[in-house]
């Protein structure tokens, strides 16, 4: 590999563009495609699923490496809940991004080592793309907060879209978005009571449960 | 399946700035159970540190061996670790899969 070729994988992994690095196994050969330019490649087709799948293989002794945009969780919500999901999350590779307007929660000291932004979510989240390899969670219980956070989860495209609730906290917040506009089958992207119903208990146990539904939603889209 | 180990390539790169020659090893095809995903990485330098994973401690040893080869060679080679070829009377993984390891010095 060249140095050169290393520092272009990892500048599109900073500006979170979708790269595969292809390389003939025998000559050593290597080529970085775009996943915009994979449909003009020779190997468009195996391109094309690897990038849809997150999958990486060799095909005709040439090894195709999907370099997809970080894993990215949004938190909306500085509180307990968030504490115990961050360490699980990172370990499962995601980067962090918590935003909570209510700077007693949202401080360096609670959250070190993610990204903090003590501002309402719908003044941050118009420079954070809600794209394909992110997921959103809201945790504050307070709409003033949620509400703008699910509507522009609702309007833009992450995997996993969560909100933390009771069933009953839940259907006033389905009812507030249906008078926004929204429709059954929108809002239905929506996630909650959060998590898989393994009977959770506390916040660690419910960070589980929303990690592993989050897993479920990334990896076989349901 | 996952995504490549980024942490890997970031550390390839600040050994590199630090100048350290460097290899990375790439699980490139597995075959039946296989600890790590293809695409997982280990870099090692020309002292054979080495930081990352491509099987889960069984076969890092001897990938670790041939990569400062590599560095000192300049050429990249494709590696077998299974219970098939001979190898694994050394190194064989013990859940019963094979792999195939690409090494390859950044230059």
């Amino acid at each position: 590999m060249k140095r050169e070729t290393l520092e272009q994988l990892l500048a599109a992994r900073a500006e979170r563009r979708a790269v595969a690095l292809v390389t003939e196994l025998a000559t050593g050969t290597q080529r970085i495609v775009a996943r915009e330019q994979a449909a003009r490649d020779p190997l468009a087709s195996v391109l094309d699923e690897a990038f849809r799948f997150d999958q990486s293989g060799t095909h005709d002794g040439q090894f195709v490496a999907v370099q997809n945009p970080p894993l990215r969780l949004v938190i909306i919500g500085a509180v307990h809940i968030a504490q115990a999901v961050i360490p699980i999350a990172q370990q499962a590779g995601y980067d962090i991004v918590v935003i909570d307007p209510r700077g007693a929660f949202a401080t360096g000291a609670r959250f070190p080592g993610v990204a903090l932004h003590v501002e309402w979510p719908d003044e941050v989240l118009p420079q954070v793309a809600l794209d394909q390899r992110t997921a959103m969670i809201a945790l504050t219980h307070d709409p003033k907060i949620d509400d703008p956070a699910l509507t522009a989860a609702l309007k833009a495209n992450p995997f996993y879209i969560g909100a933390l609730g009771s069933k009953k906290t839940q259907g006033s917040r389905i009812a507030r978005l249906k008078e926004k506009g929204f429709s059954e089958a929108e809002i239905g992207r929506i996630h909650g009571p959060i998590g898989l119903a393994i009977g959770a208990r506390g916040a660690r146990e419910i960070a589980i449960a929303i990690m592993a539904e989050m897993t479920r939603a990334l990896r076989l889209g349901t | 399946m996952a995504a490549p180990d980024h942490t890997v390539l970031e550390q390839a790169s600040e050994w590199l700035k630090a100048g350290r020659r460097i290899a990375i090893a790439t699980v490139v095809e597995t075959w039946g159970s296989a600890p790590q995903p293809i695409g997982s990485q280990l870099v090692i330098d020309q002292e054979g540190n080495f930081i990352g994973s491509v099987s889960g401690g069984c076969v890092e040893g001897a990938v670790v061996t041939e990569a400062v080869d590599v560095i000192a060679a300049g050429k990249p080679k494709l590696l077998n670790f299974g219970v098939a070829d001979e190898t694994a009377w050394k190194v064989g993984l013990a859940c019963g899969g094979r792999i195939g390891v690409y090494v390859e010095p950044v230059v």
